[in-house]
């Protein structure tokens, strides 16, 4: 291998990456507002992009902060939000468990739904890929991607801070975890999880600290790995 | 929302290090060893099944109207769903939650 494949499979990630700078743009202004009208400053509302980088959970944090969640309900119900990354990592294991330790740790830090996705399809139709060239066409990706959610947050938060009530941006967060789950309702087992996960979160709104929220979860991801089961199907 | 810096930035830090030690988890330290199936196959639901119980709540009982039904949320929250279904266009999804919000908000006042 020569630094000039490294460099090429470098750059062809950095142009799989780019089209998510769509939904990266914004998503990463929404959440600078969404934190700045629910009361976060300017360095608690970066925080939470450059700290925990991942989109649904900040979303998810801040919601519940703003309903005056007690502190461990919020990381819980957040984290859980981001358990589907434990299944990202243990896919692209086969492909980069040979790399660095440190190397391995910025990945992790990096793995996001969007980086994930696209790095593992290109090394899974890529099997004679190098480990060089699989961390450069990964980083490739990265660069569009990371870098951006930080600065378009900061836009946010800046732009956030002068949007009066009339524009309704309580529901900006409704609004857009809908749009994150709508295109996720793949299969039946989703639907069902998903339909499940909209009844007993309602029937057990009544529940204190939001505890029913966690109920409603655990419930709907019962169901979907049942139904999964019963219909045989993935995704 | 009524909470302290402290408290904020414990959140933050709580967060930042649990997530990165989900996504650390196989790369980093438990490697190639398999995931068990019926645990993959509930990991696999995590998000559609924690964020509208998360969501829910908020379409029917808005804050912003002290918790009265507003049929104008509840249409464009229908408007994102059947958009981001049809599409599989997230961002498309979005305009078409906001435009219906506006316009019904402007419409039924």
């Amino acid at each position: 291998m020569s630094s000039s494949t490294i460099k090429s499979a470098y750059w062809t990630g950095v142009r799989h990456g780019a089209p998510f700078l769509l939904v990266i743009v914004p998503f990463a202004v929404l959440f600078g507002v969404v934190g700045t009208e629910a009361g976060l400053n300017l360095a608690e509302v970066m925080g939470f992009s450059v700290l925990v980088i991942a989109g649904a959970a900040q979303f998810t944090a801040v919601q519940m902060m703003s309903d005056n969640a007690p502190t461990l309900i919020v990381i819980v119900t957040a984290l859980a939000v981001n358990l589907r990354m434990a299944m990202y990592s243990a896919s692209l294991t086969p492909y980069l468990g040979e790399a660095p330790l440190w190397k391995r740790a910025l990945v992790a830090y990096f793995l996001v739904d969007q980086t994930f996705a696209v790095g593992h399809a290109r090394f899974e139709a890529r099997p004679g890929m190098t480990l060089a060239e699989r961390l450069a066409y990964l980083f490739g990706v990265i660069t569009p991607v990371c870098p951006t959610w930080y600065a378009m947050t900061l836009v946010g938060a800046l732009v956030g801070q002068g949007i009066p009530p009339e524009y309704a941006l309580d529901f900006a967060v409704p609004i857009t975890f809908i749009a994150m789950i709508a295109p996720a309702l793949r299969t039946a087992a989703h639907v069902a999880a998903a339909g499940v996960s909209v009844a007993l979160g309602l029937a057990l709104a009544f529940m204190p600290y939001n505890t029913g929220l966690l109920l409603a979860a655990l419930g709907a991801m019962i169901v979907g790995a049942q139904v999964e089961l019963w219909t045989g199907r993935r995704e | 929302m009524n909470m302290g810096t402290a408290e904020i930035w414990m959140i933050i830090v709580a967060l930042g290090i649990g997530s990165f030690l989900i996504r650390f988890s196989f790369l980093g330290i438990i490697g190639n060893r398999r995931i068990p199936d019926w645990v993959l196959r509930h990991l696999r639901y995590t998000p559609v099944a924690v964020l509208p119980a998360l969501v829910a709540p908020m379409v029917v009982w808005p804050a912003a109207t002290g918790g009265a039904f507003d049929p104008p949320r509840v249409l464009a929250a229908a408007a994102a769903l059947g958009l981001g279904y049809a599409t599989r266009n997230v961002v498309a999804a979005i305009g078409a939650g906001a435009v219906t919000l506006y316009a019904m908000l402007y419409l039924l006042g």
